[in-house]
């Protein structure tokens, strides 16, 4: 395997045996970019010098034998939605495209502070709102695995990047499958962590009651080892748990036996593509032979996930994105002659279509006369979709479920029918309306696209994913496959 | 007002809490500034920024709402009013919508002499928002206007009265009972000029007698008590008059023109917003048990009602003076710590309502600031007492006290004015006077009584009023009648 084809921990033991220093490996990266990004069009902004004065700064404290955080010295990249400290955030949003944030996220401060090489910032749908990152206000990202085909969104960036070597790992933010789904598309591992276990401060927010920030890796020791790095209270972000981080690595022990896994029918219905359901249930036999007990079960408030996702979202959306106004920052329109066409002309021409598709849903939502109708009506529906999960824990470690009902579609293929892209979220969304933590991992190939299993825990039952995550991998190797970028 | 009318009004107050810090951020509240120097990316709403929720802004809360007399919610919570403005800056200010952190008090106000209660329907906590600066007038004639967010994020609460009150005198006493309790409980430094306390009325008039409500407007821009009656007199009186004309009250929003004394018209509540409230989603709920409230209801202090009482019940004063004093809480204290040192109330109540307020006033300055401290003042009362001082040397004292900050005693003995009891001496003068002046002593042996008041004046004068007025009397009497 090439270096850039390998993971963090593998990298990590090169870095301390001293095979290849970090700005070496900084330098290898760099050089796969320039090699492959013109076919992927991950990347927004590059932040080399950056990135290679911090490689310089963990070569140096290895050199001196320091003790150094495992992911010291590794190459990665940040979801263009985390807010970097003097490095435009774009948002991939004509409204943010020369915004210049003044301070740091704390993921990205606590990355920093474990000494993480950030290589640049990553391609997403505009403001996070899509699931092809075809709403990318710069370029759409190509899938590693078929450059005709999405990489899934909103973190399309984030994934391929990881998938196409193009990074070691990344930060994604996942609002309704924004990390899991485009993960699953591009063959890596993503995870969605428990709503509060993960700052969201510096999170350009979207639906803060949804939103989430979590790891894209090539495998699930690397995504137990990001996510230490960024886990835990913050005092900035008042709805981040104050409870104490278990120690992940801890959690890697490849043994299900007795573990309980619930299938839930739901995620099983009609639109799921019959190859990606035939590997998911081949994942679960293989979790039967593991000695894990396997049962099928039923949340009743499935099919109302999605509306009220589109709801809820939507109407959050509706009001974290009025500040972009053009009086402070980012785009304004010149031509406006007094204050409210400036606010009108700002945010037409700053904003694109799915984002204004979005505000106006959220709007026409909250709005008096329609409130208890849609907004009031989601939040109970919220309620009752928590409660599923809720029974459902008090039998099951973990729930089993496809991550995305089909491989990556083609470019343009739903971009026209706005419905069938929500559609897209079906089997992810129900977690961020749950605030439950789910990983996507791979668990094999259909026409030679990745297909991906998702793992749902309860909350801050992360190590319990981990765990059956973990012991997937150990007995099977898609996610050591890698795509071949360019070779057609 | 009219005979056949009367007014129905309702206030809503914003009181700036007397915080260090913003609310959702640890950036000062100092008002004044360079502005846009008491910023952060929290309070100036950056992309990505969360709120976090300042103790003190709940605690506070909580203060004023049991002062007046409300129940504080167990559960409470924030939500988004989302609007429009460039001195907003995330177009929405996270406030306190359907559940606020008090509801259900009520103020005893009095009025010639009738107590009134008013209710007040809730205490809600929430941002204050920026200042805009306009190069002309208005934002809509200006060539341009810039942003100041220093205030974005202070604190406030707003308390919400039920439409309880009939006349702008009781509005006005309701206000200005408002005022002295957040004072007196400290959340808030009440000062009308910074803004600190604001206040909108909303008015309507109805046929006496009737108890459906008429279209009420509201009026905005009253920066002081005088305003606030002048606009409910002046905004009834219209009212009425368009319904005496036939016409029809609209429902709107006017502004008080305090050069002009009129209210004028905003804008009409048909192009009114609609907030679209919805629960702050960054922010968790406020959980509150009843041993919060019951630690925040000691640390009350006596409210300015009870206070009145207390004097008039302890110390005798009349109604008249009690109020006076306890109008303001540092007055107040002011009294009581005079007391400690001193015995009559009456005398003290006399001296502070007469000479402090009046050389406060004079010197602009607040009780805080005055130079004669209460122990200072009882002492001089005491050298008056004694008879070391008389009473007109005394406020000769006091000022004197007041413009160099000395003490009594010290300015009695540096000027040499001490009180001249020595009767030869006073004798003496009195034998002079009565030589100088033979008029007034033929005028006084013909009966004319009124004459001796001249003669005690010039033996004061010429002691340069040190003389002991009571001897002055009986050494001329007696040798007047020789
Ligand atoms: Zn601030």
């Amino acid at each position: 395997m090439e270096l850039y084809e390998l993971t963090a921990h593998e990298l990590r033991e090169k870095l301390i045996k001293k095979e290849i220093s970090s700005v070496e490996l900084t330098n290898v990266f760099y050089s796969r970019i320039e090699a492959v990004e013109n076919h992927i069009k991950s990347y927004v902004t590059f932040t080399k010098e950056r990135a290679l004065k911090k490689a310089r700064q963990i070569d140096a404290m290895l050199a001196r034998g320091e003790q150094t955080h495992p992911l010291a010295g590794i190459p990665m990249a940040l979801k263009d939605n985390l807010c970097t400290q003097g490095v435009r955030t774009t948002c991939s949003s004509k409204m943010l495209e020369n915004y210049i944030p003044p301070y740091d996220a704390t993921v990205v401060e606590r990355l920093d502070a474990a000494g993480a090489v950030t290589l640049g910032k990553l391609n997403m749908d505009e403001f996070a709102m899509g699931s092809s990152t075809e709403n990318s206000r710069f370029f759409p990202t190509c899938n590693p695995w078929d450059l005709e085909r999405v990489p899934g969104g909103s973190s399309g960036g984030p994934s391929a990047a990881v998938a196409a070597g193009e990074a070691v790992y990344s930060l994604g933010s996942d609002t309704g499958g924004s990390i899991r789904q485009p993960a699953s598309l591009c063959g890596v591992v993503g995870l969605k962590p428990t709503y509060g276990l993960v700052s969201r401060y510096g999170l350009v927010a979207f639906a803060s009651s949804l939103d989430q920030i979590g790891p894209f890796t090539r495998d699930v020791t690397d995504c137990a080892l990001v996510l230490q790095a960024i886990a835990g209270h913050d005092p900035m972000d008042s709805t981040s748990a104050d409870l104490p981080v278990p120690n992940y690595q801890e959690a890697l022990i490849p043994d299900v036996k007795g573990l309980k896994i619930g299938v839930p029918k739901e995620y099983f219905a009609a639109g799921l593509d019959p190859e990606v359901e035939q590997l998911v249930k081949q994942a679960i036999k293989k979790y039967e032979e593991l000695g894990a007990i396997i049962e099928e079960t039923s949340m009743p408030h499935t099919e109302y996930a999605l509306p009220a996702y589109y709801v809820i979202a939507p109407a959050e959306c509706s009001s974290n994105l009025a500040r972009y106004d053009g009086v402070r920052y980012g785009y304004r329109d010149k031509d406006a002659e007094d204050i409210v066409s400036m606010f009108m002309k700002t945010r037409d021409e700053g904003f694109g279509p799915e984002v204004k598709r979005r505000i106006m849903l959220g709007t026409y939502a909250l709005s008096s006369g329609y409130y208890d109708a849609y907004y009031l009506k989601a939040l109970k529906v919220r309620t009752l979709i928590k409660q599923d999960f809720d029974r459902a824990f008090t039998k099951y470690d973990v729930l089993l479920t496809p991550t995305t009902t089909s491989v990556a579609f083609k470019f343009g293929e739903k971009t026209d029918d706005p419905l069938a892209m929500y559609q897209n979220d079906i089997c992810t969304v129900t977690i961020n309306l749950a605030g439950v933590p789910a990983i996507s991992i791979p668990c094999g190939f259909s026409r030679g696209l990745p297909v991906g299993l998702q793992l749902i825990a309860k909350p801050f039952g992360e190590t319990t994913l981990f765990r059956a995550a973990y012991a997937f991998e150990s007995v099977t190797d898609y996610h050591r496959q890698r795509p071949q970028v360019g070779v057609k | 007002m009219s005979r056949e009318y009367e007014a129905v009004i309702g206030l809503e107050v914003h009181a700036e809490l007397k915080t260090n810090s913003k609310i959702f951020c640890s950036c000062t509240t100092e008002f004044g500034g360079e502005p846009n120097t008491h910023v952060c990316p929290v309070c100036l709403g950056l992309p990505g920024v969360l709120p976090v929720l300042n103790k003190k802004v709940v605690e506070y809360a909580m203060k004023a709402g049991l002062a007046l007399n409300c129940k504080i919610a167990s559960f409470s919570k924030f939500d988004r009013k989302n609007y429009y403005y460039p001195d907003l800056p995330k177009n929405f200010q996270t406030s306190q919508y359907d559940l606020p952190i008090a509801q259900n008090g009520y103020l005893d106000i009095e009025v010639d002499g009738q107590v009134k209660r008013i209710g007040i329907t809730r205490v809600h906590m929430e941002e204050d928002a920026g200042k805009l600066v306009h190069s002309g007038e208005t934002i809509t004639t200006s060539s341009g206007s810039l942003v100041d967010y220093n205030r974005a994020g202070v604190p406030l609460i707003e308390i919400v009265s039920e439409p309880d009150l009939r006349s702008p005198q009781e509005a006005r006493a309701y206000m200005e009972l408002l005022k002295s309790i957040l004072e007196y409980t400290e959340v808030s430094d009440c000062k009308m000029e910074e803004g600190s306390l604001r206040c909108d009325a909303n008015v309507s008039v109805r046929p006496k007698g009737t108890s459906e409500f008429g279209t009420k407007t509201e009026i905005k821009n009253m920066n002081s008590f005088k305003a606030l009656q002048r606009a409910l007199e002046y905004e009834i009186e219209r009212q009425i008059q368009v319904l005496e004309e036939g016409g029809k009250v609209i429902q709107e929003t006017r502004s008080w023109d305090e050069a002009k004394g009129v209210t004028v018209s905003m804008r009409s509540k048909e192009e009114a917003h609609d907030y679209r409230y919805f629960p702050e989603p960054d922010l968790v709920p406020i959980v509150i048990d009843e041993e919060w409230v019951e630690s925040i209801r000691k640390s009350l202090p006596e409210l300015p009602q009870a206070r009145k009482k207390r004097l008039m019940e302890d110390f005798g004063l009349p109604a008249y003076d009690a109020e006076v004093l306890t109008g303001s809480k540092a007055l107040a204290e002011f009294f009581d710590a005079v007391m400690q040192h001193y015995k009559d109330p009456k005398v003290v109540s006399n001296w502070l309502m007469g000479e402090l307020l009046r050389l406060l006033n004079a010197s602009n300055k607040s009780i805080a600031e005055s130079p004669i401290k209460p122990q200072g003042l009882a002492e001089l009362l005491n050298l008056l007492d004694k008879g070391t001082i008389s009473g007109k040397i005394a406020k000769q004292v006091f000022e004197e006290m007041f413009n160099s900050g000395e003490s009594a005693e010290a300015i009695v003995k540096a000027k040499g004015l001490v009180q001249i009891s020595d009767e030869g001496a006073i004798a003496a003068v009195v034998e002079q006077v009565i030589a100088n002046n033979p008029k007034s002593v033929e005028d006084f042996k013909n009966g004319k009584e009124q004459a001796i008041g001249y003669l005690v004046g010039q033996v004061m004068k010429e002691t340069k009023g040190k003389a002991n007025p009571a001897l002055v009397n009986k050494l001329l009497r007696e040798q007047l009648s020789k």
